[in-house]
C-alpha cells in the first residue's frame, strides 16, 4: 500500500472514503469530511508530503454543493485529498499553518470561488483586484462569465515597513523591458532589500473559466496558450489527463515525439535564460551567442514541425507533427553541433569571475525555505529537492528513458544557472536517445469523450518544472472543471524569499534566474 | 583579465561564421525598411512594447527581432524602457480587465504623436481568450490601434514585415 494512503488510513479510519472514477488510478482519491480536512493533511504532512496544489470546484450542475481539494505529493506518489462543503456555509478549515504554498492557493479560492478559508492569516483577495466587485466569484457556476466586470471603489493594503532610513520602490506592472506585467514592491533600507511584495494578477485572461466554455478539442488549443513559452508542455498535461479519464492508449511512437518536443522546448528556453541572466549582470555577449543558438533551434521546430515553439502539435490522442528520417538526420547533426558551441560557452561562464562574482551566493533560497515553500522544478532542483516528474512520476516514455537531473544545494543565481546548463546536456542526451529508439506506428488513435462526472490529473515535467492539470467532467460529459497548475503558482513565493537581504540592483538577475511564468501564475 | 578578453575575442569569432544565413527575406525587407524609417522617423523608430495580458509567445518572439540574426536595431528600430520616449507602442493582448488602466496610462504617457501597433491574434481580437469578464478582447477595445500584425505567435520576419507595411500605409500622412 502506498505511504500516504497508509498514513491517511491510520488516523482517519472510516472518515477517509477512496473513490474510483478518479483517473489514472494510480492516484489515490480520497474524500473525508470537512471537519478532517486539516487533519489529513497534518497526517500526510508527518509523511513527509508535500501540498502540491489545492482548489475548489463548483458542483452544482451535479446537485452537489461546492468541494474543496488538496493534492498532496509524496516521492512517486499523488494523493487528492476532496472535502465537500455545503452551499450554504461556503467556509473551508485553511491549510496555511501546515503548507505555506497553501497561503496563495487559498485566497486565490477565496477571491476566485468566494469560499471562505477559515484562519487564514491574510484575508486580501489574490488576483481579483480591489476593483472587482465583492460578490464576482467567476468560477462559481452561476456567474456570467460574458459580462465584463464593473469598476468599484477600493483599496489594497500593502504591507508596510515603517521605520528611519526605509524607503519604499514600487516598480510595475508595465516593467522596462520586454517582459509581461506584474507589480512589485520593495522595501529598502539603503540598497537593501528587506522586504518584497509581488502582486500578480495583471494577465488573468480568466482561462479556468473559460475552458468550461470549450469542447475537449479545444481544451488543448487553449491549454497551449496558458504560458507562451510553455505551450508543449502544458497542451500535454491536459492532453494526458484527458486520456487518462477516456483509458485512451496512445501509438507508442506518439508518446516519444511528445517527449521529444518536450525535451526541444526545454532547451531552447534554458538556452535563452541563461543569456538573458548573463545579461541582467552585464555580460550581453553571452545573450547573443544563446540566443543565436536558441534561434537555430526554432527553426529547425519551424521546419520541422510548422511552428517555431511547436504550438498545437500536442492534441488529445496523439501528435499532429511527424518526423522522417531526414529530420532525425537534421536533428542530430544539429545536436551535434548545439552540445559543440554550447560547450564553449559553458566554458567561458565558468571562468568568467566577474560573472560568478554576481552570480554566486545572490539571491539564495536555501534548501530548508525550498522545502516548506515547496517550490518545484529547477527552482527546487537548485535547492536540494530531488524532484522531477520524469524520474518520480514517470509517463510514457520516461518509464523507458533514464532521466538524469542535477541536485545543487547552494539555491543561489549561479546554482540556478548551473542547473540549466545540466539539464541542457541531459536533454540533448535524451534526445538523442528518442531519436535513435523512436518507434514505427501511427501517431494518432482516435480520442474519446470523458464519461460523465469523473476527473482526470496529470504532472508533467516543463522546463520550469511540476505542470498539474486536473479536469472534471460534467454531468453531460463537458467540461465542469478545470485546473491549472503551472509551476509559478509556486515558485513565484522563492523570488519573494531569495532576494532579502540582496541589493535592488541585484533583482532582476533574481528575477531572471527564476524566470516564472505571469501568465501561467494569473491564468 | 587577459584570459577573460581572450575568451571574448575568441567567442567573437565564434559568433561570426553564422549556423545559418540571414533569409533573403529578412535582408531585403530591412534594406526598405531602413529608407522608410528614415523618411519618417528621422532615422529611427523607438518602440514601447506593452504585455497587455498575452501569453508571453508573442513576446518571446518580439525578444527575437533583438537577437544577432533577425538584428532589428541596424534598421534603427530599437526598444525604449520608457513609453516617453516611444514613437510606437506595441502591443500584445488580449487586453486584460486588470491591465486596462495601465494600458491606458502607457498610452497616454506616449508622446504624440504615436502609432499603436496590435500584435497576435489576440491583441487584434481577443483571440482564443475572447471577450470576457477578465478579457476585454483586442487592443481596439481600449485604446485606438493604427496597425495590426496577426500570427499566433508572429515570427520576428512578420514582425518586421509589418513594421514595414506600416510605414507603407502610413505613407506622408501625419501620425496621431
Amino acid at each position: 500500500m502506498s505511504v500516504l494512503k497508509a498514513a491517511i488510513v491510520s488516523a482517519l479510519k472510516e472518515d477517509a472514503r477512496f473513490r474510483a472514477r478518479h483517473y489514472p488510478e494510480s492516484v489515490i482519491f480520497c474524500v473525508v469530511p470537512r471537519a478532517k480536512f486539516v487533519e489529513a493533511g497534518r497526517v500526510l504532512k508527518k509523511a513527509y508530503a508535500l501540498l502540491a496544489a489545492e482548489w475548489a470546484t463548483d458542483e452544482t450542475p451535479y446537485v452537489r454543493g461546492y468541494a474543496i481539494y488538496a493534492c498532496y505529493r509524496y516521492g512517486s506518489e499523488y494523493l487528492i485529498v476532496k472535502s465537500d462543503i455545503p452551499l450554504d456555509d461556503p467556509v473551508f478549515p485553511s491549510l496555511t499553518k501546515h503548507f505555506v504554498p497553501a497561503y496563495r492557493f487559498e485566497r486565490q479560492i477565496e477571491s476566485l470561488m468566494g469560499l471562505t478559508a477559515d484562519k487564514h492569516p491574510d484575508a486580501r483577495p489574490w488576483i481579483k483586484f480591489e476593483d472587482w466587485p465583492a460578490d464576482a466569484w467567476p468560477l462559481r457556476k452561476t456567474f456570467d462569465a460574458s459580462k465584463p466586470l464593473p469598476r468599484v471603489q477600493g483599496e489594497y493594503k500593502w504591507v508596510r515597513a515603517e521605520g528611519e532610513g526605509i524607503y519604499e520602490i514600487p516598480v510595475g506592472p508595465v516593467h522596462a523591458g520586454i517582459i509581461e506585467p506584474g507589480h512589485f514592491r520593495f522595501q529598502a533600507v539603503g540598497e537593501t532589500i528587506i522586504n518584497l511584495e509581488e502582486r500578480l494578477g495583471y494577465v488573468h485572461k480568466g482561462i479556468e473559466k473559460r475552458f468550461e466554455a470549450l469542447s475537449w478539442d479545444e481544451g488543448a488549443r487553449l491549454a497551449g496558450r496558458v504560458s507562451g513559452d510553455t505551450t508543449v508542455a502544458h497542451s500535454l498535461t491536459y492532453c494526458m489527463a484527458l486520456e487518462s479519464m477516456t483509458a485512451c492508449s496512445l501509438p507508442d511512437r506518439a508518446n516519444w515525439l511528445r517527449a521529444l518536443f518536450l525535451e526541444r522546448e526545454r532547451i531552447a528556453n534554458h538556452l535563452g535564460d541563461i543569456g538573458a541572466i548573463c545579461n541582467d549582470v552585464a555580460f550581453a555577449f553571452m545573450l547573443y551567442q544563446t540566443m543565436r543558438l536558441k534561434e537555430m533551434l526554432l527553426r529547425t521546430n519551424l521546419r520541422l514541425f510548422g511552428h517555431r515553439f511547436i504550438m498545437d502539435r500536442i492534441l488529445p490522442g496523439g501528435v499532429a507533427a511527424d518526423i522522417d528520417s531526414q529530420g532525425i538526420t537534421d536533428i542530430l547533426e544539429e545536436l551535434n553541433y548545439l552540445s559543440q558551441e554550447f560547450e564553449k560557452l559553458v566554458v567561458i561562464i565558468d571562468e568568467n569571475s566577474s560573472l560568478e562574482d554576481r552570480t554566486r551566493a545572490t539571491g539564495i533560497l536555501d534548501p530548508e525555505t525550498a522545502r516548506d515553500l515547496g517550490v518545484v522544478g529547477l527552482v527546487a532542483r537548485a535547492s536540494g529537492l530531488n524532484l522531477d516528474c520524469r524520474i518520480q512520476n514517470p509517463f510514457p516514455p520516461y518509464d523507458r528513458i533514464v532521466v538524469n537531473v542535477p541536485v545543487l544545494i547552494a539555491g543561489d543565481v549561479h546554482a540556478r544557472v548551473w542547473v540549466r546548463v545540466e539539464e541542457i546536456r541531459e536533454s540533448i542526451r535524451i534526445i538523442r536517445e528518442i531519436l535513435t529508439t523512436l518507434p514505427e506506428g501511427d501517431i494518432t488513435t482516435a480520442a474519446k469523450a470523458p464519461w460523465h462526472d469523473t476527473s482526470g490529473f496529470a504532472a508533467v515535467e516543463g522546463w520550469r518544472g511540476e505542470i498539474i492539470y486536473w479536469l472534471q467532467a460534467g454531468p453531460q460529459g463537458e467540461i465542469n472543471r478545470c485546473m491549472v497548475r503551472d509551476p509559478s503558482t509556486i515558485s513565484w513565493l522563492g523570488l519573494e524569499r531569495a532576494v532579502l537581504g540582496n541589493i535592488v540592483p541585484d533583482f532582476p538577475v533574481c528575477n531572471k534566474s527564476f524566470n516564472q511564468s505571469y501568465s501561467g501564475h494569473d491564468l | 583579465m587577459i584570459k577573460i578578453l581572450y575568451q571574448i575575442f575568441r567567442t567573437g569569432i565564434v559568433t561570426e561564421p553564422l549556423p545559418q544565413e540571414i533569409p533573403a527575406e529578412v535582408a531585403a525587407i530591412g534594406v526598405e525598411l531602413k529608407a522608410e524609417i528614415w523618411k519618417h522617423f528621422n532615422r529611427s523608430l523607438t518602440i514601447r512594447q506593452v504585455d497587455a495580458g498575452s501569453c508571453n509567445g508573442c513576446e518571446l518572439e518580439i525578444h527575437a527581432m533583438n537577437n544577432a540574426i533577425y538584428n532589428c536595431e541596424k534598421f534603427g528600430i530599437h526598444f525604449t524602457a520608457s513609453p516617453r520616449f516611444a514613437d510606437v507602442l506595441l502591443v500584445t493582448g488580449p487586453v486584460t480587465h486588470n491591465m486596462e488602466i495601465a494600458l491606458k496610462r502607457t498610452y497616454n504617457s506616449t508622446p504624440s504623436p504615436k502609432l499603436v501597433i496590435a500584435v497576435g491574434d489576440c491583441g487584434c481580437n481577443g483571440g482564443i481568450f475572447g471577450e470576457t469578464y477578465a478579457s476585454l478582447g483586442g487592443i481596439d477595445k481600449v485604446i485606438p490601434v493604427d496597425f495590426v500584425i496577426p500570427g499566433c505567435p508572429p515570427t520576428p520576419t512578420d514582425l518586421l514585415l509589418g513594421l514595414l507595411q506600416l510605414m507603407d500605409k502610413m505613407g506622408g500622412k501625419g501620425r496621431r
